[in-house]
């Protein structure tokens, strides 16, 4: 009697590790899977990172802003103004 | 034993008659030793084959064997950025994709071929031809560092033998503005010129990599567990700061080009640090597009090139001479009719000034006035001044190339090389050091290294060169140069109190000083009681028009120094004035404040 019930015992405890396995396994796979994802989208995002400051930079060179203030906006730098100070 | 031993033989011996039974020959029995010999040889042979290949030799082989299949791919590190001091980006690296086939495989795909050459640029033909040359690598670039999106369009097409592979690639967003002093970077990412090359170890970090398989057409078939992310490397931030830059740039380019000059420089300092504010040179180029770059726009002016001073010395001279009592702020020194014989030399006034105090001889820069002083001051005394003052000692901006101009030691001089040396001929300086001179007539005699490099904190003073009230009075003086009465007008920044010196170098040409090619200079710095900037102008050969540095340099020079009262937020000099001001008052200040 004891002898039979160690051995079922001892069945059920082989069948829950090997689900536990294929469990642990299947997460692994898909905590691979994430990584994958997620650097492939970081990846993307310093791509996009980099293309947006070359971009901003592009738009906000000092030779575009004087052309645009010039030209587009008809602006010109003031005759004279007013200084502030705080003392 | 047997009973019936007879009967056993009985049959046998009848049986002999119907099967005839071969005699049994014994062999010896040494045969089967050896044979057995032979086997137990073989499988020891065979045993000790299988430990040496197994065990002995097992790593060897191991890795002999991942080495047909494994690959270690480099993962780049982005080379860091170059900024200036606000954080502007002076030099970015961005991702971008090169296309690689193996010129076998994708040959073989005739299908896709042609659209391949098409998305490359080639014509089918071509492409085939440029395969087929290089039919035996397993590695040709079909394009190099292209956009990512025009790479996933390459790819779409999934071609056999086609793969990218990442690179970075660099940009300048500020184009030519700093393209001298940032330099440039080769498509490998390693710095060829200018502040990429001198501090390249560090922007470039240390690559990553990782451990892959590939099946025999070069495709990862799987990715194994060791990666080694890469490094980047450290972001560097320059002293300059990008709006001051770019006035420098506009303002040199547009004198340069309306006078036909070879060339010129604008450098800012801040004179309470020794950090360079802008440092542009003329000509340039497009850091971007270096196709037909010409050597001459290669070089940063104003470290690497260096020239006479001229005038531009004269403060610096008689701020010494101040210091060791040699004059006095009340010296008067007869300049007669502007012209002094001594011996072979002839000194030149631009006109007869008569009797001048030292204010006078710098108002009026008199080579007669300033090479008095300097014979009274001595060969030793002037070298000791030039040499305090750092000329003939490299500036040590840690700019790659920097020169370390020309001053040669007293004991060489003679009474004509002293006089001389007294309005700035016969030695050489380059545009860091003449403006660290200045920095130090402007931080009240602190001498301070020069950095290209954003500074926490102010530079360690170096020495103190000339007394604070020296450097005071002669700041004193050159605001008079710069007044309405002065004789460098156009200098002048309208409410603001500016100091400079004018300069115009005769250059040098094979057969000695010429009178048609000069150095147009000015050397100045804002606000005068306590500077905040100090800015040098330079414009090698002007060859239309004027030439003289109160006319062509000064003007430069106030409309940089404008911008810069601007951008910097140095109050005007009203405010300055020690009388206090309530908040009405000081609007009403403002409003003499021309910009």
């Amino acid at each position: 009697m004891l002898r039979a019930s160690l051995h079922l015992g001892l069945a059920v405890c082989l069948i829950v590790s090997a689900i536990a396995v294929v469990v642990s396994k299947h997460r692994s796979r898909a905590l691979v899977n994430d990584i994958q994802q997620l650097s492939w989208e970081q990846d993307r995002l310093d791509t996009e990172w980099s293309q947006l400051q070359l971009e901003e930079a592009s738009l906000a060179s000092p030779i575009r802003v004087e052309a645009v203030a010039r030209e587009r906006l008809n602006m010109a730098e003031p005759a004279y103004y007013i200084a502030v100070s705080e003392r | 034993m047997s009973r019936r031993p007879d009967a056993l033989r009985d049959s046998g011996r009848r049986r002999s008659g119907v099967v005839r039974n071969p005699e049994v020959e014994p062999v010896a029995a040494w045969r089967g030793h050896v044979l057995l010999m032979v086997f137990a040889a073989a499988a020891v042979g065979l045993f000790g084959r299988a430990f040496f290949l197994q065990v002995q030799n097992r790593d060897f082989l191991a890795s002999e064997g991942a080495k047909r299949f494994e690959r270690v791919l480099e993962v780049p590190a982005g080379r860091a950025a170059i900024l200036d001091r606000r954080g502007e980006p002076l030099a970015l690296s961005a991702p971008v994709e090169s296309i690689w086939a193996v010129p076998a495989a994708l040959l073989a795909d005739t299908a896709k071929l042609p659209l391949i050459a098409r998305l490359t640029g080639r014509t089918t033909a071509e492409l085939e031809d440029y395969l087929a040359v290089r039919g035996e690598r397993r590695f040709v670039y079909l394009a190099r560092q292209i956009p990512p999106a025009e790479a996933s369009r390459i790819m779409a097409v999934e071609a056999d033998g086609v793969f990218t592979q990442r690179e970075y690639s660099r940009f300048y967003p500020a184009g030519e503005l700093a393209s001298q002093l940032v330099g440039f970077a080769d498509i490998d990412g390693h710095g060829q010129e200018g502040m990429e090359l001198a501090h390249d170890a560090r922007l470039q970090g240390t690559p990553g990599s990782r451990r892959v398989i590939r099946d025999r057409s070069g495709r990862v078939v799987e990715d194994l567990a060791e990666f080694t992310p890469p490094q980047s490397g450290e972001d560097l931030h320059l002293s300059i700061d990008l709006r001051l830059q770019y006035i420098a740039y506009r303002e040199l380019k547009s004198v340069v080009d309306s006078h036909d000059a070879r060339g010129g420089l604008v450098l800012m300092l801040d004179p309470r640090s020794g950090e360079v504010l802008a440092m542009a040179s003329q000509p340039g180029f497009n850091p971007n597009n270096r196709r037909g770059l010409a050597l001459d726009g290669l070089r940063n002016r104003g470290a690497t090139d260096t020239f006479e001073p001229g005038s531009t010395v004269k403060p610096l001279m008689i701020a010494h001479a101040l210091d060791h009592g040699v004059v006095g702020v009340g010296t008067r020194v007869a300049t007669g009719n502007g012209f002094y014989k001594m011996g072979r030399l002839v000194i030149k006034d631009a006109a007869g000034y008569g009797e001048l105090d030292m204010g006078g001889v710098l108002l009026k820069s008199s080579n007669i006035g300033a090479a008095k002083v300097g014979l009274q001051l001595g060969a030793e005394g002037i070298w000791a001044a030039y040499d305090a003052f750092g000329f003939g000692q490299r500036a040590e901006a840690g700019f790659p190339g920097e020169a370390d101009g020309v001053l040669r030691h007293y004991t060489d001089w003679g009474d004509v090389a002293t006089a001389t040396s007294a309005y700035g001929y016969g030695l050489a300086v380059t545009a860091l050091q003449l403006g660290r001179a200045y920095a130090a007539l402007a931080d009240d005699g602190r001498l301070r290294p020069v950095s290209l490099l954003k500074l926490d904190a102010p530079a360690a003073v170096e020495r103190q060169v000339v007394s604070p009230r020296a450097a005071q009075q002669v700041r004193r003086w050159l605001q008079q140069v710069v007044a309405p009465t002065g004789t460098a007008t156009a200098a002048a920044v309208d409410g603001h109190a500016v100091a400079g010196k004018t300069g115009t170098v005769r250059k040098v040409r094979a057969n000695g000083y010429t009178d048609d090619a000069h150095l147009s200079l000015f050397a100045g710095m804002m606000p005068a009681s306590a500077p905040q900037v100090v800015t040098l102008v330079v414009i090698d050969e002007p060859r239309k028009g004027d030439y003289y540095g109160g006319q062509v340099a000064a003007p430069v020079y106030a409309r940089v120094m404008r911008s810069a009262a601007r951008l910097l937020q140095i109050p005007p000099a009203e405010l300055l004035a020690p009388a206090p001001v309530s908040d009405a008052l000081t609007a009403d200040a403002g409003h003499g404040a021309r910009s």
